[in-house]
């Protein structure tokens, strides 16, 4: 299969701030990837380049087999970025209208699309007075107009309730499903655990880590409660990378080792409170990454 | 190109900005084109508000035959600064509200769009002069009735001239508008800078160099007031003395005529390669 969108060595540069550094990004049809990291990591900055808003200062960029930013390629990619920005004395339905005169759409998908973001009932609302949750889904709306096989999208969840979150994600699941290709940014890493099936981890404009979730929910950690805490992790050292989270230490064991785990911290006298198998977090390889990243560049 | 022209059009025709902007227009071009000389000619006999113009004249100037002298005399100066507003507001919304960003990554090219928006705020700028024709061509007819005054009309030619004419006046200053938007992004300082040129430093410079440096008025010929005002003058049937502010002979028709046709063309150039080749964030 030919991958959708391909970066390679990609960097953007905003006088002395490297916004992207290097950027290496594989995205195949189908797929979801989520495209993680923190505030001011160049998520933003790549999804500018992936839909020809931006130049890149170097490196090369392939969005559907052509450049970003051509009419042939824009006509295929639906997106929304950093935050959906519409025509505010103009009605949602309105606004949908304007863009689908712009790409050449037909009516009928306007109330699709409305239905779909579940914003039919205040379609001829204006825009200036949608909340911010309905300005988000409008702009998810806006996104889907086209009928993309590629669907990028910068933070779609923010400013959604709990609700509106589980919506939106189930909606860009079903895109997944539904045999299109969806590229999405989030700094939240359940969110991006929940619907993508692949997650890219980008710090300081440098992807440092990109994964298959599956495999990623298949490694597993033991928590372990102890006391006192300074020996038990001493002795768990011998099995494994000791990590420290709250007052609770993980240490990455197979489940076949818990038992004898657990008999060598009783048998050097630590009591031991708790002691369970856990899936290891997309969090905690993140945070991992992400603060390896920053002890190397301080 | 059609599709991205019919979604101008929306845009447009949906801001009531645009409509205020048209209602001021017309509503100075009435004012000073029928009511204010209309008072003067009936409560004057000889009043000081005639200011020693005879009352005939004042009625002549009412009359449909000066029809086009009511429409596009005040588009150098005052209508010209609304036009530059209406494309300051056009092409500097799209930066402040962001949405250039959603309809450059909808499918037509950037240079598509900007050229869809610019016919859309043609189209629109040749309403504004029709409206303002009509409008001032019922006053006048109005006038010639109640007063008994002679219908005669200019020719046809004479009225396409003056409309085209007017019409190239409001497209240069919309452009200008415009191009500042591109420039800096934004609607304010556009507007800001615009009207301040419009209003006061072109007509001060005027006055300036033909009274202190005679030696530089080739420079004051070049600039767009003064052209514009000399592209009026010229289709009109004016005379340097009843002319009004902004309207005068500084240099011949086809030159005015020209100059414009340069100034719209240099502003369309500038925001076309600014918009193709920018960051859009
Ligand atoms: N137009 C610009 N001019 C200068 N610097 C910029 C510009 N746009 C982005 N940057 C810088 O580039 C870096 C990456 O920004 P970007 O918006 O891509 O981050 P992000 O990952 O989207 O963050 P967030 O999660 O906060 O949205 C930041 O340091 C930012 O300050
Ligand atoms: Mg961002």
């Amino acid at each position: 299969m030919d991958a959708l969108v391909e970066v390679s060595g990609l960097t953007k540069r905003y006088g002395d701030t490297l916004a992207v550094d290097g950027v290496d990004l594989t995205v195949l049809p189908g797929e979801v990837y989520g495209f993680l990291g923190p505030n001011g990591a160049g998520k933003t900055t790549t999804l500018r380049i992936l839909t020809g808003l931006i130049a890149p200062t170097s490196g090369d960029v392939r969005v559907l087999g052509g450049k970003p930013g051509q009419a042939e390629v824009l006509g295929r990619t639906g997106s929304m970025i950093e935050s959906p920005a519409f025509y505010p004395y103009l009605s949602g339905l309105d606004n949908l209208r304007l863009l689908a005169e712009y790409a050449g759409v037909a009516r009928r998908r306007i109330d699709e699309v409305l239905e779909l973001v579940d914003l039919a009932d205040r379609a001829k609302d204006r825009f200036s007075t949608y909340s911010l949750g309905m300005k988000q889904r409008l702009g998810v709306a806006a996104a889907l107009l086209k009928d993309p096989e590629l669907v990028i999208l910068d933070e779609p969840t923010n400013g959604l309730d709990p609700a509106g979150m589980r919506d939106m994600r189930r909606l860009i699941r079903e895109l997944g499903t539904g045999g299109r290709t969806v590229l999405l940014s989030s700094h939240l890493l359940g969110e991006v655990q929940q619907i993508c099936d692949r997650v890219g981890i980008i710090n300081s404009g440098r992807m440092v880590a990109e994964h298959n979730v599956n495999e990623l929910r298949g490694e597993q950690e033991l928590v372990v409660r102890a006391d006192p805490k300074d020996q038990a992790q001493a002795i768990l050292s011998r099995f494994g990378t000791v990590h420290q989270y709250d007052d609770t230490l993980r240490v990455a064991v197979d489940s076949s080792r818990a038992a004898e785990v657990n008999s060598v911290l009783v048998g050097a006298g630590i009591a031991v409170s708790e002691l369970h198998m856990t899936e290891r977090a997309l969090e905690d390889i993140f945070f991992e990454l992400t603060t390896e990243e920053k002890a190397d560049v301080g | 190109m059609l599709g991205s022209y019919r979604a101008e059009m929306l845009k447009l025709r949906k801001r009531s900005a645009v409509w205020v902007l048209f209602g001021a227009g017309l509503v100075l071009s009435l004012i000073f084109g029928y009511l204010l000389p209309y008072l003067a000619y009936t409560t004057g006999d000889d009043s000081p508000s005639t200011e020693g113009v005879p009352r005939a004249e004042v009625l002549r100037g009412m009359l449909p035959e000066r029809v086009i002298d009511n429409t596009i005399g005040g588009y150098p100066i005052f209508a010209g600064a609304l036009a530059l507003v209406l494309g300051a507001i056009v092409i500097g919304g799209e930066y402040t509200w962001g949405t250039l960003k959603t309809v450059l990554t909808q499918r037509p090219r950037r240079g598509t769009i900007l050229g869809a928006q610019f016919l859309a705020l043609g189209t629109v700028i040749a309403f504004w002069v029709l409206g303002i024709f009509v409008a001032c061509a019922l006053c006048s007819v109005g006038i010639a009735a109640a007063e008994s005054g002679s219908m005669t009309w200019p020719s046809i030619g004479a009225l396409l001239q003056g409309l085209a004419g007017g019409w190239l006046v409001l497209m240069t200053w919309c452009l200008a508008g415009a191009v500042l938007a591109v420039a800096f992004r934004n609607v304010a300082l556009p507007i800001g800078l615009g009207v301040v040129w419009i209003l006061g430093i072109e007509t001060l410079l005027a006055g300036v160099v033909s009274s202190l440096l005679p030696g530089l008025k080739w420079l004051t010929n070049t600039l767009p007031g003064t052209n514009a005002g000399s592209l009026v003058f010229s289709v009109t049937t004016m005379t340097p003395s009843d002319a009004p502010p902004g309207v005068r002979d500084a240099v011949g028709g086809p030159r005015a005529l020209l100059t414009l046709f340069a100034y719209c063309a240099l502003f369309t150039a500038l925001s076309l390669w600014t918009t193709r080749n920018r960051d859009i964030t």
